[in-house]
C-alpha cells in the first residue's frame, strides 16, 4: 500500500493531512540578510552572506537538500577560465562569452573571473571536482597532475554550434585547447551546501514559499525590508524583516505546458521553479529586463528517459551516433573530434532530414557506446551522464535492466519523435535588471542565478549567488532595519489565504491549463499586435473571473495556487513586453509576422519593463549598458579577497 | 466483491506510481519524504511504514527519493510506460528496454 489509491481502498477513507494546520498564524523572523530560493545561488548566496558574520534566513520551497534545477546534480562546471590548464585569459574569455546580442556581461564576468574559486570552495565542502579515485585514468582532458577532468565544451570557440574549421586536418589539438570547462560530480553538491549552511548558523527554513516583497511603509518602488511566505505543509504564514534580501527563485518553466501531468517531465526544472522570485519583484517595483524573449523546449520534452532531444539526444557527451545500420552520421557529438558542439548546424539538421527522407539513413539512430574505449565510455556514462542533474537515476534504471554500454547501442530519439511542438516554449532570457553590485532597481533587492536576466548554467548560478551573497552583506552592514507596514501584510494575507475559504469554483491545474493555452494560441509561433492583445484579454479574463473562483484543498495546493497566479501575472508581463517591441529578433525568439524584419538596428536594445503606481512603464537599456567588463568588474571589486580563507 | 462494496473513484492520476516501495526492506524513516523537492509523497499514518505517494503528477523524475535512500532496494524507480528507453545489441540486433 503506497499511493492514496490503495489507501482508500485499503482503510476505507483517504488519509488525514499529516501535518499541523496553521493558516493565519503569523511567525517572524529578523535577521540581516534574507534569501529566497535555496537553490545553486540561494545556498551559495547565504554561505557567502553569512561568512560575513551576519544573520542570514534562507526560505526554500521544497527542502535545501536536494531542491532546485541543480539539487539532483550537474555534470559541467562551465567558463571557469581562471583554473590551472585553461589556455585562455578571464577577462578575454568573459568577453567572448558576453560576444552574442542580449547576454549579461556583468554574470558572465563575475562567472568567468570568480568560478574557480568558488569551485575550490565547493571541493572544501565536500564536492568532489577532481578524480580522486582514479576512475579515469587515461581519459582524455584529465591532467595527472591536478586529477582535474577538462570537458571538450567550448575547446576552440565559445559556441554550442560546430567551429567552421571541424574535420580539417589537425583540428583542435590538445595543446591548442581553450580548457575552460571542467567535469564534476555535481551530485556531491547540494547536500554538502546545506551542511555549510547550517554549519555557518544560517537559518533554513524549508517548505516555505515567499509570496511577496515587503517594501518601506509598503510603497511600490520603495527600499525592500524584507518578505512574506507560506509554509506549504502547514499554512503559516511567515513574515521575514531584512536589512537585504536577495531573489534565487529560478523562472516559470511551465508557463506553456499545458497538461500538468506533464510539468516536470517536460523542462529542466522541476513544477516547483515558478518564477516567484519575478513577480514578487515585480510587484515591488523592479525593472525587468528581456521578458518578451522566449525559447522552443528542445530539451526532455515529455520524455524523461533520455537526456536532450537537442544535439545528440541519448548519446550526447562524445559519443559517436550512428543510423540503424551502423552509418556514421554528421551530428556533432559533444565531443574532443568536434570540440564539444552540441547543436547541429541548420543545414547539417536539413542534410540529414533529407537523407532519412531519401532512404540515406535508416531511423532509429544510435548512440555507438561500444565503439569507444572503455575509459571514455565510463567517463561519459557514469561521470557525464551519471551526474548531470536528474540522469543518475536513468543511468541506474538502464544498469539495472542490463544496458551494457560495451555490448549496446543506445537508442537516440532524435528525428523520430519530430520536433518539439512550436508553441511548447518556455520564457527564454526575461528576469530582474542588476547592476554590479547584482542589486536590482530597488534598494535591498538583490539578485543570484536565473532570477536575473539572460542567465547562464549550474556555475553561473553559484558564482552569482557567491557574489550576491557578499554584496548584499555589505549593504546590510551599513543600513538599519526598515518600518514593515501591517497594511501590507493583511493585503497579502486577504490576497493568499482567500482560496482556502473556498471548497469549490476552480482548481489550481485548470488555471494553469487555462493561462498555458492563453500562452500556446496568442505569444508562440505567430506573433502580431492583434494576437498579443487578444492574449493579453483572454489573461485579464482569466484573472477577473477565474482567479477570484480559485480554492485549495490543502497548504500544498495552496502554495500550487499561489505559483499559477504567480505565472498568470508572468504572463502578463510577456505579453506587455511583446506589444512593446516592435521588431523581430532571431535572438530573442520573437518573430513577429507584422513586423517581419528581423533585428533591425534601432532595435538593437534592451526592452525593460517596470510597474510605477500599479501601471506598466516601458524602457530601454542598450546593449552592453554595463559598460567595460574588465574595468567595472575591477572598480567594484578592489577589496575581492578570491578564495574564502576564513572557517 | 459485491457491489456495494465498490467505490466511486475518479480517474486514477497518470503517471500513478513513478516509484514502487519494498514494505519488506522500507523501514518508513521518511527520508524520501525530505528530500523530494514536490511533496510527491506524505509520510504513512502507520509508523515504519513506506509513506504514500499523494502527488505523483508533479513527480519530475529527478530520482534523489531513490538514490538518497539509507536502505537500497527499499524504492524502485517506476518509469511510465511512455519513457521506457531502448538499446541494441550491436552484435545480435536484440533490443531491449527498461
Amino acid at each position: 500500500m503506497t499511493t492514496w489509491h490503495d489507501y482508500l481502498k485499503e482503510e476505507g477513507q483517504p488519509p488525514s493531512w499529516p501535518y499541523p494546520v496553521r493558516y493565519g498564524e503569523e511567525q517572524e523572523i529578523e535577521v540581516d540578510i534574507l534569501v529566497v530560493g535555496g537553490g545553486i545561488a540561494g545556498c551559495w548566496a547565504a554561505i557567502s552572506a553569512a561568512r560575513h558574520g551576519l544573520k542570514v534566513a534562507l526560505v526554500e520551497k521544497g527542502d535545501t537538500i536536494r531542491s532546485g534545477a541543480g539539487g539532483p546534480g550537474c555534470d559541467h562546471w562551465c567558463c571557469v577560465p581562471a583554473n590551472p590548464h585553461s589556455r585562455v585569459n578571464p577577462d578575454d574569455w568573459a568577453l567572448h562569452m558576453a560576444d552574442r546580442p542580449y547576454p549579461n556581461g556583468i554574470g558572465i564576468q563575475i562567472q568567468c573571473r570568480e568560478d574557480y574559486d568558488t569551485l575550490l570552495e565547493m571541493e572544501r565542502m565536500g564536492g568532489k571536482i577532481r578524480d580522486t579515485d582514479d576512475d579515469y585514468l587515461g581519459a582524455e582532458g584529465r591532467y595527472d597532475d591536478t586529477k582535474l577532468m577538462i570537458s571538450p565544451r567550448y575547446g576552440t570557440i565559445h559556441s554550442y554550434l560546430p567551429d567552421p574549421d571541424m574535420g580539417k586536418p589537425g583540428f583542435n589539438p590538445p595543446e591548442e585547447r581553450n580548457n575552460v570547462v571542467i567535469r564534476v560530480w555535481g551530485s556531491t553538491f547540494k547536500p554538502a551546501l546545506k551542511r555549510e549552511c547550517k554549519r555557518l548558523g544560517v537559518q533554513i527554513f524549508d517548505r516555505v514559499m515567499g509570496t511577496s516583497l515587503l517594501t518601506e511603509k509598503g510603497v511600490q518602488g520603495g527600499r525592500v525590508i524584507g518578505a512574506t511566505g507560506l509554509n506549504n505543509r502547514t499554512g503559516e504564514f511567515m513574515i521575514f524583516k531584512s536589512k537585504a534580501t536577495i531573489l534565487s527563485t529560478a523562472g516559470g518553466g511551465s508557463l506553456w505546458m499545458m497538461n500538468s501531468e506533464l510539468c516536470g517531465m517536460s523542462s529542466m526544472m522541476s513544477r516547483t521553479s515558478s518564477g516567484d522570485g519575478h513577480i514578487m519583484a515585480w510587484k515591488a517595483g523592479a525593472e525587468l529586463v528581456n521578458m518578451e524573449a522566449t525559447g522552443i523546449i528542445g530539451i526532455a520534452t515529455g520524455m524523461k528517459h533520455k537526456w536532450y532531444s537537442g544535439g545528440g539526444d541519448a548519446s550526447y557527451e562524445n559519443v559517436p551516433l550512428v543510423d540503424a545500420n551502423g552509418k556514421r552520421l554528421p551530428l556533432p557529438i559533444q565531443g574532443w573530434e568536434d570540440a564539444g558542439a552540441m547543436v547541429p548546424t541548420p543545414e547539417t539538421q536539413a542534410k540529414i532530414r533529407e537523407g532519412i527522407l531519401k532512404g540515406e539513413y535508416e531511423l532509429p539512430f544510435y548512440g555507438n557506446f561500444p565503439a569507444m574505449s572503455d575509459v571514455e565510455r565510463r567517463a561519459t556514462w557514469n561521470l557525464m551522464l551519471g551526474e548531470e542533474s536528474t540522469t543518475k537515476i536513468i543511468i541506474d534504471t538502464f544498469n539495472q535492466a542490463g544496458y551494457d554500454g560495451s555490448r549496446d547501442l543506445l537508442q537516440s530519439y532524435k528525428f523520430l519523435e519530430g520536433e518539439s511542438m512550436p508553441q511548447w516554449r518556455q520564457p527564454g532570457m526575461g528576469g530582474l535588471l542588476v547592476d554590479w553590485n547584482l542589486k536590482s532597481s530597488l534598494d535591498g533587492l538583490y539578485v543570484a542565478g536565473m532570477t536575473m536576466f539572460s542567465s547562464e548554467d549550474h556555475s553561473y548560478c553559484a558564482a552569482t549567488g557567491r557574489y550576491a551573497g557578499r554584496k548584499a552583506a555589505a549593504y546590510a552592514g551599513e543600513i538599519n532595519h526598515g518600518k514593515v507596514s501591517r497594511d501590507q501584510i493583511e493585503k497579502e494575507k486577504a490576497r493568499i489565504y482567500a482560496p482556502v475559504k473556498r471548497n469549490h469554483g476552480i482548481e489550481w491545474k485548470e488555471l494553469h491549463a487555462g493561462i498555458a493555452r492563453a500562452m500556446q494560441y496568442y505569444a508562440s509561433e505567430f506573433r502580431t499586435e492583434r494576437l498579443f492583445k487578444m492574449g493579453l484579454g483572454a489573461l485579464e479574463k482569466i484573472e477577473k473571473e477565474s482567479v477570484p473562483m480559485l480554492y485549495a484543498l490543502d497548504p500544498h495546493k495552496l502554495m500550487r495556487t499561489l505559483e499559477d497566479i504567480h505565472m498568470l501575472e508572468h504572463a502578463k508581463i510577456i505579453l506587455q513586453a511583446s506589444l512593446a517591441r516592435k521588431a523581430s529578433s532571431m535572438p530573442l525568439g520573437f518573430q513577429r509576422i507584422d513586423y517581419p524584419e528581423m533585428d533591425p538596428p534601432e532595435w538593437s536594445k534592451f526592452s525593460t519593463i517596470k510597474l510605477e503606481n500599479n501601471e506598466s512603464k516601458i524602457g530601454h537599456k542598450p546593449q552592453e549598458f554595463w559598460g567595460n567588463m574588465k574595468e567595472e568588474y575591477e572598480k567594484n571589486n578592489s577589496d575581492y579577497e578570491g578564495v574564502y580563507k576564513g572557517e | 466483491m459485491s457491489q456495494k462494496e465498490l467505490m466511486a473513484i475518479p480517474n486514477v492520476t497518470t503517471p500513478n506510481q513513478p516509484v514502487l516501495f519494498d514494505p519488506e526492506i522500507c523501514n518508513g524513516c521518511n527520508h524520501c519524504v525530505e528530500v523530494c523537492q514536490i511533496d510527491v509523497y506524505i509520510p504513512n499514518p502507520e509508523k515504519g511504514k513506506p509513506p504514500i505517494i499523494l502527488h505523483p503528477d508533479e513527480c519530475w523524475y529527478c530520482g534523489c527519493c531513490v538514490n538518497d535512500c539509507p536502505r537500497p532496494g527499499a524504492i524502485k524507480f517506476n518509469w511510465p510506460l511512455q519513457s521506457r528507453g531502448y538499446w541494441k545489441n550491436k552484435e545480435t540486433g536484440e533490443i531491449g528496454q527498461v
